[in-house]
């Protein structure tokens, strides 16, 4: 009884929102890639994240992708396509494509787009990014912890604000743990290329690094970490979790299923506003991958602690006191970065060493 | 640079430059033989996933290289057949090769990607390895270092002192005259592919199973492309492309390291050195002698019988 008056109940409100219609003709959902699915980084998470959508929804929705899409005059074609092809909302994930994004989005007023890691929104343009700095921040304190040489050796991709920031949430919360440690900075100019990152990482064991951050997105650094025996790494982008339970000690995960989750549900309430979004642990948007038994349980217990802090917004990785390279004061006692300068970050914080490249 | 250690770093060079090493070896003898076979890159990805996929199903990284070297070799086929019986341009379909190992070895890889494979042991050559410096740089690496040394020495001893380096050489310089003189111009431009093929399936592997090892898509990163121009800056000769592979790998590590020590040399000079330096030794080697003359004679030329 109760349960057909709920299926009556169900099948009314339907009717009444025209919920109907949409169950037959399901939600069309885009994503542009701007590198293979097959990554294991960056692109592997967001595809990790399209297919979360098509288990939530089930049949409620469609998804379609198209993968290694360049950055550039290409990906407006690779979007007008999609639009044409019906797409309700369109996911575009890389930096990159924040214009090509905007100039589709003028021409399609009825489609929605959401643009990943960029500044730029408009009515159907929403942007979305991960504070990926506070995982760092976390994780260098583990680094800060565990070195016996004070040594960290990282491995950088390219000069710009997003890699920036995590050497510098690192080095502030390394420091922090221990004030003797010392960060060298080697940049590989690449997101991905597995033989120079294990260059790049032999490079950085050799000079007496005994820990090794990561902004690229192979293995290969744990692989060489591993190969060197007393040497430790965390994931990036993914888990990583084939080289558990050490050298990989913890990890830095891009989870962004729960906002895709939430933007397509959005779009099928009819509740979907352009807004731009920067997300971090709180918002499970950047998730801390299992802290392995390799770490001491004390060290364990206050990174476990930060993580919390942060994402109850009692700490923000970058508190003052805090100097600027060249001694140059930044941030006063307590005060804390207001985002702007953190998504525009060009600067080192005092105690590092080297230039950043411009 | 007080930092560095020149031992440590001259280990290190050895293995960074045994993939491009191994390929480029073995385009020199498909060169040598008048082809030019721009598809390195292609097969040496598809070499990088077949050894990964055959090591990690076997549990051999020794059967993985194999595996690897018959990957390399069958695209090589393609490319044989295509040029040599149905005379395609050897450009095109060297560059169709790449574009076509690249999108192959992304497909095969699918199931290989979070795999660790098998690991491939040192060579254990006892107390030889704890040797003050000699130790470390000669005597303590994996079987693949000495492989690459071992097949430049071979290819060397083969193209200046044997009759079939001899014929390889005379079909490479002049196909009309080797063929007026009885020999199979296709068939030894084949099995010189073939060879080319395998070598570069090698160095693929190289990399999917010793120096990084993992299955990532695209992971040769252009390495092929820089074998390709060390056949040249080698002049077509065996030490040559040695030579070469070392210095671009060494300076490529070299910088890694400086970056490392932190010698106050801006990055992006240390970044792009290692090109900057192969390009000047490229102008340098051919303002001094003409190293065109180093050039097959009949390279990148289609043979038919008839004409």
């Amino acid at each position: 009884m109760h349960r057909r008056t709920l299926l009556a109940a169900t099948a009314a409100l339907a009717l009444g929102t025209g919920w109907a219609a949409a169950q037959d003709d399901p939600v069309k959902v885009g994503f542009i890639y701007v590198g293979p699915v097959g990554d294991g980084g960056w692109t592997y998470e967001h595809d990790q994240a399209r297919q979360a959508v098509e288990e939530h929804f089930g049949d409620a929705v469609e998804t379609v992708y198209q993968e290694s899409v360049p950055e550039g005059a290409d990906a407006e074609r690779a979007i007008t396509q999609m639009a044409l092809g019906g797409a309700d909302l369109i996911f575009t994930t890389s930096f990159g494509f924040m214009d090509p994004t905007m100039n589709v989005a003028e021409r399609f007023p009825d489609v929605k787009f959401e643009h990943a890691t960029g500044y730029k929104t408009a009515e159907n343009v929403s942007n979305y990014g991960a504070r990926f700095y506070e995982g760092r921040a976390v994780i260098g304190h583990i680094a800060g912890k565990m070195t016996e040489t004070n040594k960290i050796g990282y491995i950088a991709s390219f000069p710009i604000p997003e890699v920036i920031r995590g050497i510098n949430a690192s080095y502030i919360a390394a420091k922090k743990a221990n004030p003797d440690v010392e960060f060298s900075v080697v940049w590989a100019y690449t997101w991905i290329d597995p033989a120079k990152e294990a260059d790049a990482a032999q490079a950085l064991i050799e000079q007496g690094a005994d820990v090794i951050l990561q902004h690229t997105d192979s293995t290969a650094p744990l692989a060489l970490a591993e190969q060197a025996g007393n040497v430790i790494g965390f994931g990036q982008a993914s888990d990583m979790a084939e080289y558990k339970p050490s050298p990989r000690v913890s990890s830095i995960i891009d989870n962004w299923a729960p906002y895709y989750i939430d933007r397509v549900q959005a779009v099928m309430d009819g509740t979907w506003e352009s807004q731009s979004v920067w997300h971090g642990i709180d918002e499970g948007m950047v998730e801390i991958g299992e802290m392995t038994d390799a770490i001491p349980e004390d060290v364990r217990a206050e990174a476990q602690d930060i993580a919390d802090q942060i994402a109850a917004g009692e700490y923000h990785p970058f508190t003052g006191p805090i100097n600027r390279q060249d001694g140059t004061p930044w941030l006063a006692e307590g005060e804390v970065a207001d985002d702007e300068t953190l998504l525009g970050m060009d600067f080192y914080v005092e105690g590092l060493t080297g230039e950043i490249p411009n | 640079m007080s930092g560095i250690d020149p031992i440590l770093l001259l280990a290190a060079l050895m293995v960074g430059s045994t993939p491009i090493l191994l390929a480029a070896i073995g385009e020199l003898v498909v060169e040598k033989s008048g082809v030019l076979n721009l598809g390195v890159e292609g097969m040496m990805i598809t070499g990088a996933i077949c050894g990964f996929a055959v090591a990690v199903e076997t549990g051999s990284p020794t059967l993985g290289f194999l595996g690897a070297a018959a990957g390399g070799a069958a695209l090589a086929l393609l490319f044989g057949v295509l040029t040599q019986f149905l005379l395609s341009n050897q450009v095109a379909t060297g560059l169709a090769l790449t574009l076509f190992g690249l999108g192959l070895s992304a497909l095969i890889g699918q199931a290989y990607i979070g795999v660790r494979p098998p690991p491939t042991p040192r060579v254990d050559l006892g107390p030889l390895t704890d040797l003050p410096v000699v130790g470390r740089v000669i005597f303590g690496h994996d079987f693949m270092v000495y492989v690459s040394l071992a097949l430049v020495v071979a290819v060397w001893w083969i193209l200046r002192r044997t009759r079939a380096g001899l014929i390889l050489r005379a079909v490479g310089e002049n196909h009309d005259a080797a063929h007026a003189l009885g020999y199979r111009v296709v068939l030894v431009r084949l099995a010189a592919i073939l060879f080319g093929g395998a070598c570069a399936g090698l160095g693929g592997a190289y990399l999917s199973l010793i120096r990084v090892p993992q299955w990532t898509e695209g992971m040769t990163a252009g390495a092929g492309w820089i074998a390709l121009a060390i056949v040249v800056f080698s002049g077509w000769r065996p030490f040559g492309v040695l030579v070469g592979a070392y210095l671009f790998g060494g300076v490529s590590v070299l910088q890694l390291n400086l970056q490392a020590a932190g010698v106050a040399v801006p990055v992006e000079l240390l970044s792009m050195s290692p090109y900057l330096i192969t390009i000047l030794v490229l102008v340098v080697m051919s303002s001094r002698s003409r190293t065109a003359l180093g050039a097959p004679a009949s390279l990148g030329k289609a043979f038919h019988a008839t004409t």
